[in-house]
């Protein structure tokens, strides 16, 4: 059954969207000691943009979305461990691989209702997993692949400790992503639920790429459980079915991770405990349903 | 050879068998209410910590720490369903993920304030502790017991179910929910005492697990894909399938990181994808 966002909008660029792609420049100036965090944050973005495409426009809910964000990033990294560190390139590749993991389970995915589809992406996502973790002579296992050789971009510009390429190769690539992703969930073609898992396959290795070749490290948490869990809870909090939403919910949930987790993980646990009941009791749709819901009482009470 | 094979398989059997006990509630109410309840090993969790802290604080004995522990969550059950529960099942399985990854979440978050993070151990009876032999095979006392108990539970649960007028609604509301309200099932009242002796037996299985499963904060998380595995393969709501599910998990498990490590939990994973596929509702799941 092909779900739709309950509100298609028109696939028109406005001020808003210049203005909430002004950011990302913008923290670039203000925060220039953060700039890992940054990118970091973007890339998460379009993980949690992938799984948008799957979750809030084809209605599948996925317990193991991290199954292609870590083919990407496993792909990306082994490419360049065995010689091949260009950057861009690696990036294609790990689209090509997890585009074709995402078309070739998406038959797997839509055949199951409710829990069946929960379980049959858990279960894939373990059995990569697992896979990598036994197969440590090619992936290292526990240890990963520390030191991922990967060569400067376009020749000039070198991933460095200061994160500064890092950051605009992120958000340019982050970019780029959205108006694919953009482009996908307005053609008619977005309503076929194997396209748009394919796509959102694609862009999550692509997401799993960039951070392997960013970080130069590649380890097994790109293919846990937690990661699939993580984006979901992020992409409820930001918003289902909005693509912004991705945007919102990666940022409030890594900036708080980030904040929390650095004075006690405990507090980190409970807190997003807490956010999660809350956003399902209270708050539908998460940020971006809580801004829309006030902007319509605004309209109504301004109308006579 | 044979006789570690069967001390092996014996392991697996015992493994299972804990695995059955937790996972039982949570396919009886995803039988009955379609409920995704992600939260369920905190359950077993909490369960685990109420008997450590029984026996260090009070001198509770082991053997009185079980049935107080039962009762106590059969309580907790019926209160977190009616406050919390109630207003989530109606809603989307997204939803029901969501909030339950969430109460999991803050499992973890209370467990790691109140006892940190490293393991805990039981002090089992004398009773209990070291090797039996039967018939030439050395095999653990505590694993008999707790093979002993399950058994005891399943046939327990089996009379319930076949038996009682309790059971009788329940296997109608499982079939036909809203068949079974139209003839005047209580179906919220049945969701609820289910949902109750659930939480019971789940509370049970994390104190029995102790000393098989470990017991640390992670628990809540670590073993919510092998408790949804035994509901899935059983078929929801198949108290008959879940057992030999759990019991067929148990072996496959212990006996796979025996006897090939290499491949471990690799093995698991892709007979449960293969199944999922082969029998979307499950080996013993009804038909609809």
């Amino acid at each position: 059954v092909t779900r739709l966002a309950p509100t298609l909008p028109t696939d028109r660029w406005r001020l808003a969207d210049t203005l909430l792609w002004l950011f990302p420049i913008a923290c670039f100036f203000a925060f220039p000691d953060h700039l890992v965090l940054g990118s970091q944050v973007m890339i998460t973005a379009l993980f949690a943009l992938s799984l948008d495409l799957i979750l809030g426009y084809a209605g599948i809910v996925s317990l193991g979305h991290a199954a292609f964000f870590g083919l990407g990033a496993y792909t990306a990294g082994l490419l360049a461990v065995h010689g091949w560190g260009e950057p861009l390139t690696g990036l294609a590749c790990a689209a090509a691989v997890a585009a074709a993991a995402g078309f070739a389970t998406s038959f797997l995915v839509i055949r199951g209702r409710d829990l069946a589809q929960l379980m049959i992406t858990l279960g894939i996502g373990q059995l990569l997993f697992e896979a990598a973790n036994k197969a440590s002579s090619v992936t290292g296992g526990v240890d990963g692949m520390p030191d991922v050789p990967v060569w400067k971009l376009a020749g000039v510009f070198g991933f460095d400790l200061a994160g500064e390429t890092a950051f605009w190769y992120s958000a340019a690539v982050t970019f780029l992503g959205f108006l694919l992703a953009r482009r996908i969930v307005h053609s008619p073609v977005g309503r076929r639920l194997i396209v748009v898992f394919t796509v959102g396959a694609a862009l999550a290795g692509v997401a799993g790429a960039l951070l392997a070749q960013t970080t130069q490290f590649v380890g097994l948490d790109v293919l846990g459980f937690q990661r699939s869990a993580s984006v979901l809870i992020m992409l409820a909090l930001g918003g289902t079915g909005r693509l912004y939403g991705a945007f919102f919910g990666a940022g409030l949930f890594m900036l708080m991770q980030d904040y929390l987790a650095r004075q006690n993980p405990f507090y980190w646990e409970l807190w997003i405990g807490l956010l999660l009941v809350a956003v399902v009791l209270f708050g539908r749709g998460g940020v971006l349903g809580g801004i829309d819901v006030i902007r319509e009482r605004l309209a109504r009470r301004r109308a006579p | 050879m044979v006789a570690a094979f069967l001390t092996v398989l014996f392991d697996g059997v015992a493994y299972g068998s804990l695995l059955f006990v937790i996972s039982v509630g949570m396919s009886v109410t995803m039988g009955l209410m379609n409920f995704i309840n992600l939260a369920h090993g905190a359950f077993a969790m909490f369960g685990g910590y109420l008997a450590i802290w029984l026996m260090t604080q009070w001198g509770f004995p082991f053997a009185a720490t079980l049935p107080a522990v039962m009762v106590a969550f059969a309580l907790v059950g019926v209160v977190v369903e009616r406050v919390l529960y109630r207003r989530v099942s109606r809603m989307g399985p997204l939803d029901q993920v969501l909030f339950t990854i969430g109460l999991a979440f803050m499992a973890t978050a209370a467990m790691t304030w109140r006892w940190g993070s490293s393991q805990q151990n039981v002090a089992l009876p004398a009773v209990l502790t070291g090797q039996v032999h039967v018939l030439g095979l050395g095999l653990g006392a505590y694993r008999m017991f707790l093979i002993a108990v399950v058994v005891a539970i399943t046939i327990a649960l089996q009379l319930l179910v076949r038996r009682t007028r309790f059971g009788a609604q329940l296997r109608a509301a499982v079939d036909h929910r809203d068949a079974a309200a139209g003839l005047g099932i209580p179906i919220n009242h049945l969701f609820s005492l289910t949902f109750a002796l659930g939480s019971a037996l789940a509370a049970l299985g994390g104190a029995l697990g102790i000393e098989v499963l470990g017991l640390d904060p992670s628990f809540a998380f670590k073993y919510v894909v092998y408790f949804l595995l035994v509901v899935v393969v059983g078929g929801e709501g198949s108290i008959f399938g879940g057992a030999v599910a759990a019991v067929a998990l148990g072996v496959f498990d212990v006996v796979g990181k025996y006897y090939i490590p290499r491949v471990g939990a690799f093995l698991i994973y892709a007979l449960m994808v293969v199944l999922l596929l082969v029998f979307p509702r499950g080996l013993f799941g009804r038909r609809r």
